[in-house]
């Protein structure tokens, strides 16, 4: 146990040093990078994936995946624009309402890879096709606009200075550190994803541990869903679309193994933040929205090639 | 490498158990039986359903899927998955088309896509096999790299002035579409060659077993090269058919063409948890699929349903093949 903490505060230590390196080239690069204002804005910017990133950790942790999280975002901004503007309910019901219906589409996700036994992944991208095309189908390619101006201090507003996101990040930063790190249901996932047979012969409640994991997953996608749209003032269909990219990318770049039983929430948001400072970096020097996609598949790939080497290093 | 979470089922070969071979054909006479209840409902409600406009667009349209769905089976079969193959579709596309306009040899802008696809999707099955990286990851890696790679190099430029003799898909033989040959001829010979010869069954011990297969003496990492080498030259065939059908090509990547093809290969009967299903059974999904989003139209079902019906069409297919394994067990 002390031997795996031990490799996992390597991983981390490394990303730390790797993180430094980066922020520092990218402040000689640009005077622009280490202002107030853009670092700032940059948190703004990745408060949804980081959102989602987190609940994806305890995902992956218990050797699973989901895919569908872009498409739950993008559900549950069209069911916010449903709610509120085609049936006229008040818009704090309609936030609520367009969560609890996240959660309810990772509420499916878990029944159908705990009660079936389908592969997370098979499950996920079936409902990734499906969420998006009740999405696209709700829609009908319209969007809603015209939210009211106390709505936008979610996406757009601050708080003592800092984006008003980024104070929710921080928030379930620590509370998914603490659940993750520190209590029986954290233990139980680890448990789950080191040796799920083991862990249903120990008494852990395998099946209960997934289930609300992947719940989590589709409200956190929900909350990320409902602070995009008041970011961007509107609801499209297509919101969220490859989101899944960006958040396993920072989850595996944090250290946790795709193949389950191992990653913490420092390692998460350390992933997270290269990851939003590579984009930056990038930008800032010219490069396209395109261009930076190339980046973060190669990222993602030579992350868990890295991870991968490094591990069996490790067992060897 | 998809069973992530551990396989509560035990997994065999298909050909050599009789009850698994009845479910294995049962999925292509179901899919069958849906085409022709499809088409005799859809052209009741509306009869110009069945107008040759139609069929040809139904079967010559999309048959570039069922070829890209043979492939996929084959990496399905295996035990892997590849959610680039839309974003590679298009790169391959966009090169064939280049080299046709630039005056290079007709043959050479029908080869070359094959050629790069089997090279770029071997160097995918490299690391999945050698590097143990799980195929979702790789794939996933490899959706953007390809799909950004692509419209920052053409920037969405539609490529023009084909040359006629160049659109091989808008070919006919005895009056029929080339399209529908190629979705033909390597359907049966590759639903042949999986079932008589030693490679073929080499994949579906794979999937069925790693383990099992590599204490039988099969060289797994070598074989997962060589499925995902030829999964590279069926999408650089469809590339081709995709390429040829109109007279411009987009220079993008198709919208969800991946989940179209996976959606082809999981509903034709390939089972997600690897070890079986056949290509035939993959092509008659491709095609109902097809069938499925004409009729929406002449139905007057707003297309923006389509996906919905996708995704639910993967979900019923999935849950109908864990309880037949739960069965079988």
């Amino acid at each position: 146990m002390t031997a795996t903490l031990r490799s996992l505060l390597r991983h981390e230590t490394i990303l730390a040093i790797l993180l430094v390196l980066v922020l520092a080239a990218l402040a000689t690069q640009s005077d622009r990078f280490f202002t107030t204002a853009n670092l700032l804005n940059q948190g703004r910017l990745m408060a949804e994936v980081g959102l989602v990133a987190l609940v994806m950790t305890f995902v992956i942790v218990t050797g699973g995946i989901d895919l569908s999280v872009g498409s739950i975002l993008g559900l549950t901004a069209i069911l916010l624009g449903v709610f509120w503007h085609n049936l006229g309910l008040p818009l704090p019901v309609a936030m609520v309402l367009a969560i609890v219906a996240a959660g309810i589409g990772g509420l499916i996700n878990g029944l159908i890879i705990t009660r079936f036994k389908v592969p997370p992944l098979i499950a996920t991208l079936a409902t990734l096709a499906l969420y998006r095309g009740l999405a696209e189908g709700i829609s009908q390619a319209r969007s809603v606009r015209g939210y009211p101006e106390w709505f936008f201090v979610l996406g757009q507003g601050e708080v003592l200075g800092v984006p008003t996101q980024l104070w929710i990040l921080g928030a379930l930063v620590v509370i998914a550190a603490v659940v993750l790190g520190l209590t029986t249901f954290g233990r139980a996932t680890y448990a789950t994803g080191a040796n799920e047979t083991g862990a249903r012969f120990s008494g852990i409640g395998v099946d209960r541990t997934k289930l609300l994991i992947y719940t989590a997953s589709g409200l956190v996608a929900g909350l990320a869903g409902v602070i995009f749209v008041s970011r961007v003032s509107t609801t499209r269909s297509d919101m969220g679309t490859g989101l899944e990219l960006d958040v396993i990318t920072a989850v595996v770049l944090g250290g946790t193994s795709i193949f389950g039983g191992r990653g913490t929430i420092i390692g998460t948001v350390l992933g997270l933040i290269l990851m939003q400072a590579l984009k930056n970096g990038l930008a800032l020097s010219g490069v396209k929205g395109d261009g930076t996609i190339v980046v973060i598949g190669l990222v993602l790939i030579l992350a868990i090639v890295a991870s991968n080497l490094f591990s069996r290093e490790g067992d060897g | 490498m998809m069973t992530a979470s551990s396989p509560a089922v035990p997994r065999t070969a298909p050909a050599m158990r009789p009850m698994k071979r009845i479910a294995a054909y049962g999925q292509e006479f179901i899919l069958l039986g849906a085409i022709v209840a499809l088409f005799v409902v859809v052209s009741f409600v509306n009869p110009r359903f069945l107008g040759a406009n139609n069929i040809s667009n139904i079967f010559a349209g999309n048959a570039y899927i069922a070829v890209a769905a043979i492939g996929m089976s084959l990496v399905i079969i295996s035990g892997h998955i590849d959610v680039a193959v839309g974003s590679l579709i298009g790169v391959l596309a966009t090169i064939s088309g280049t080299l046709a306009v630039n005056g290079y040899p007709i043959w050479l802008a029908w080869l070359v896509p094959v050629l790069v696809g089997i090279v770029v999707n071997a160097g995918v099955g490299a690391l999945i096999a050698y590097l143990r990286i799980p195929s979702i990851v790789v794939t996933l890696g490899m959706l953007s790299i390809l799909k950004g790679g692509l419209i920052s190099v053409t920037a969405g430029a539609w490529i023009t002035n084909l040359p006629a003799d160049y659109l091989i898909a808008q070919f006919r033989l005895f009056g029929i579409p080339s399209p529908v040959w190629f979705m033909v001829i390597l359907t049966a010979l590759v639903a042949f060659w999986m079932r008589y010869s030693g490679f073929g069954r080499t994949i579906y011990a794979i999937g069925g077993n790693v383990e099992a297969a590599r204490v039988a003496g099969i060289q797994v990492e070598r074989s997962t090269v060589i499925v995902f080498a030829i999964h590279g030259a069926f999408a650089g065939i469809a590339a081709v058919l995709f390429a040829t059908q109109l007279q411009v090509i987009q220079s993008t990547v198709p919208p969800n063409l991946e989940l179209t093809v996976i959606t082809a290969s999981v509903v034709g009967g390939v089972s997600i948890l690897g070890g079986t299903g056949t290509v035939i059974g993959s092509t008659l999904a491709a095609i109902l699929f097809a069938a499925i989003a004409s009729s929406l139209i002449f139905l007057n079902v707003s297309a923006y349903w389509l996906r919905s019906v996708q995704g639910l069409l993967i979900l019923i297919t999935v849950l109908a093949d864990m309880a037949r394994r739960r069965r079988l067990r």
